[in-house]
């Protein structure tokens, strides 16, 4: 184990040897999520949980969109978000924002073409009227500096050799520090069972040289695995080449390695700001301020300490 | 329902909007169907503010205990020593219990991780339990004196650590009111645990030896009410949302009221004390009591601001928004 300045907060460039993997490591491999291809067919949600063998979370129906697993939970490791939003946000130079479509029947929308790349499209009537579709694959993000880990008690969470954040289920003793401590909201507690749980990149699979099951069962490759050098260069000539084609909302989220949480091992490219996702705008590891929160508890127990002592002093009574 | 992401309290979002400076205005913010963006703890309740409670009450208590022994006060020493033990022991079983899978808890112990609030609180438990517990004993069968004067000055060396680490524990993690409100949080937690250490002496031990008590119960108490405002008014300014909200608001509000009033009650009672020795018994209840609700508030409160995306989403924005300004300037300059 080597500690260095950027061990807890900042870039870090090899993050296995931070965490003491000898230097002949495999690459840092990730997962690239593509929503702008995303179709919302689930079938990386139904892959993962037949290959991890991740019970049921409910069969619930929402109500609320085609979303009925809501969230990512220990039960469900990627989670398809769906969203149904008015066009109101701004749209490409020379389209302008569509009529305001009120009272449209949003029913069953009609087949037919997925509405992007080409956001211009929607100031051509169309059974969708007025309304954008966003579907988007969420994982866990495998963080360069990941909060579930530097506060797992027991260290049954640990980091792999391909820079990933894996749960040991023989170790985890559901503390349940890991769950507030993702600023993403992705780990949790399986009720029943009283462990944490999440997604592995399938590290089984990796350890053979196989691909994940999400990526592997994902039919548009909205989800794209490798090494995560090469798929921060594919992602930005992908949101380049979205720009020259006039959807100036592609942005790509969780690529930087400058940012709060180091760069994600699992990144992603949004079509609209993160928080519409459900995804933390501006996360930032809790541990960046670990210095901060020590010493702050180090002055309140010397205070304790002082006031206890100051007690003892004065009139005897 | 109507398609569309949820909008704050009211109106569509638009970016751009966001400023440091809080408004009287709703704010304005993008969510997932309202869902939450972060989870919240889950842990048990009420295990787990029992839990914050005891661990102060028991390191308050090892120093009003081995003062006493220092200065002659047998009494005080006494009820010391063993709410001391007793709260490490409660403590304990309490944390053990909140575990999923309670009977790994001594794989608690098979690393020791000082990036992790718990597995450091989890040696400062041991030592703290293993200490008091041995000087209780010794207190109650009067075995080995000077043997229990060590083991008293190790509890007194750890316990001020167990009674602040649970700040660090709450507030090393994505739960907004308790990350941001880290630098108080300790301090809260340190004036509680001396109130409520000092309350059981004034509840139980001899009259003629409360001095030590009394003042420790007035500096505590006047510590924990000092640091809560600090904290309150640090988590309202700055964020571009009122962050001290949740513990304002509903069952959560009144808990915390009444964890304040108790105490102010407790200043008040001692102070009549004074003259009416056994109201100090009252004023000793007083304090317990709202320390324990103390606890109770701000485990609440942060579940709340975790489960509402208001308290995550908005200062993320704000905090992203003064970033780029600030980059810009930069460039610009």
């Amino acid at each position: 184990m080597t500690f260095s300045p950027t061990s807890l907060f900042g870039r870090l460039d090899d993050v296995q040897s931070d965490a003491g993997y000898a230097e002949d490591h495999p690459p840092r491999m990730g997962f690239f999520t593509d929503t702008s291809i995303c179709i919302g067919c689930k079938a990386c949600e139904v892959a993962c949980k037949e290959w991890n063998m991740v019970p049921d979370d409910g069969f619930m129906l929402t109500g609320m969109s085609y979303d009925n697993s809501q969230s990512l939970n220990a039960s469900t490791w990627r989670h398809v978000a769906f969203i149904e939003k008015p066009v109101d946000v701004p749209v490409p130079a020379g389209s302008g924002p569509s009529p305001a479509a009120s009272g449209t029947d949003l029913g069953m929308p009609s087949v037919g073409v997925p509405q992007l790349p080409l956001i211009g499209d929607q100031e051509a009537p169309s059974g969708d009227g007025g309304i954008r579709w966003l579907m988007s694959s969420d994982v866990c993000k495998h963080c360069t500096h990941a909060g579930c880990l530097d506060n797992c008690p027991t260290g049954a969470l640990f980091r792999t050799e391909f820079g990933t954040v894996v749960v040991q289920p023989d170790i985890c003793n559901g503390c349940g520090y890991c769950v507030p401590s993702c600023p993403y909201g992705v780990i949790d507690v399986r009720h029943d069972d009283g462990r944490a749980w999440k997604c592995t990149m399938c590290y089984d699979r990796l350890k053979v040289g196989e691909t994940p099951m999400c990526a592997k069962a994902c039919p548009t490759e909205s989800i794209q695995f490798g090494e995560l050098t090469e798929l921060r260069e594919r992602a930005d000539r992908r949101v380049e080449e979205l720009h020259a084609q006039g959807v100036e909302v592609a942005r790509l989220y969780g690529r930087d390695p400058e940012d709060g949480v180091g760069g994600d091992g699992a990144f992603f490219l949004l079509l609209d700001e993160p928080e519409v996702y459900g995804l933390p705008p501006d996360p930032i590891v809790t541990t960046r301020d670990l210095g901060s929160i020590w010493k702050h508890v180090g002055m309140a127990a010397g205070g304790m300490v002082a006031l206890g002592v100051a007690s003892f002093f004065g009139r005897r009574k | 329902m109507s398609g569309g992401s949820h909008q704050g309290s009211g109106g569509g979002a638009g970016r751009g909007e966001q400023s440091m400076v809080p408004s009287a205005e709703p704010q304005k913010y993008d969510s997932y169907y309202g869902r939450p963006v972060i989870k919240a703890p889950v842990w048990k309740t009420p295990d787990v503010p029992l839990y914050l409670f005891l661990g102060g009450m028991a390191g308050g208590s090892s120093l009003l205990a081995e003062g006493a022994a220092a200065t002659g006060r047998p009494g005080l020493e006494r009820v010391a020593r063993l709410a001391a033990a007793s709260g490490a022991m409660g403590g304990t079983v309490f944390l053990v219990h909140d575990l999923g899978r309670p009977e790994r808890f001594l794989h608690m112990l098979r690393v020791l991780k000082p990036t992790s609030a718990l597995s450091v609180g989890t040696y400062i438990l041991s030592a703290f339990a293993g200490a008091s517990s041995g000087a209780a004993a010794l207190e109650v069968t009067g075995w080995f004196p000077r043997l229990k004067r060590v083991a008293g000055l190790g509890a007194a060396a750890t316990g001020p650590w167990l009674a602040t680490y649970t700040a660090a524990l709450l507030g090393n993690t994505a739960v907004p009111a308790w990350h941001e409100g880290h630098k108080e949080l300790p301090f809260v937690f340190a004036g509680s645990g001396a109130a409520a250490a000092a309350g059981i002496g004034m509840l139980l031990a001899p009259t003629a030896e409360h001095g030590p008590a009394i003042r420790m119960a007035l500096a505590g108490g006047t510590a924990e009410l000092v640091a809560s405002e600090l904290m309150e008014r640090n988590l309202a300014t700055g964020h571009g949302v009122d962050l001290a909200e949740p513990y304002h608001q509903g069952r959560t509000g009144r808990v915390m009221r009444a964890a304040k009033g108790l105490t102010v009650a407790g200043h008040l009672l001692t102070l009549l004390g004074l003259k009416w020795p056994w109201l100090r018994r009252l004023a000793g209840a007083s304090y317990v009591a709202g320390s324990v609700s103390l606890r109770f508030g701000i485990f609440e409160g942060g579940k709340a601001s975790a489960n509402d995306p208001k308290y995550t989403v908005v200062p993320q924005k704000a905090r992203a928004a003064a970033r780029g300004e600030r980059k810009q300037s930069g460039s610009l300059a």
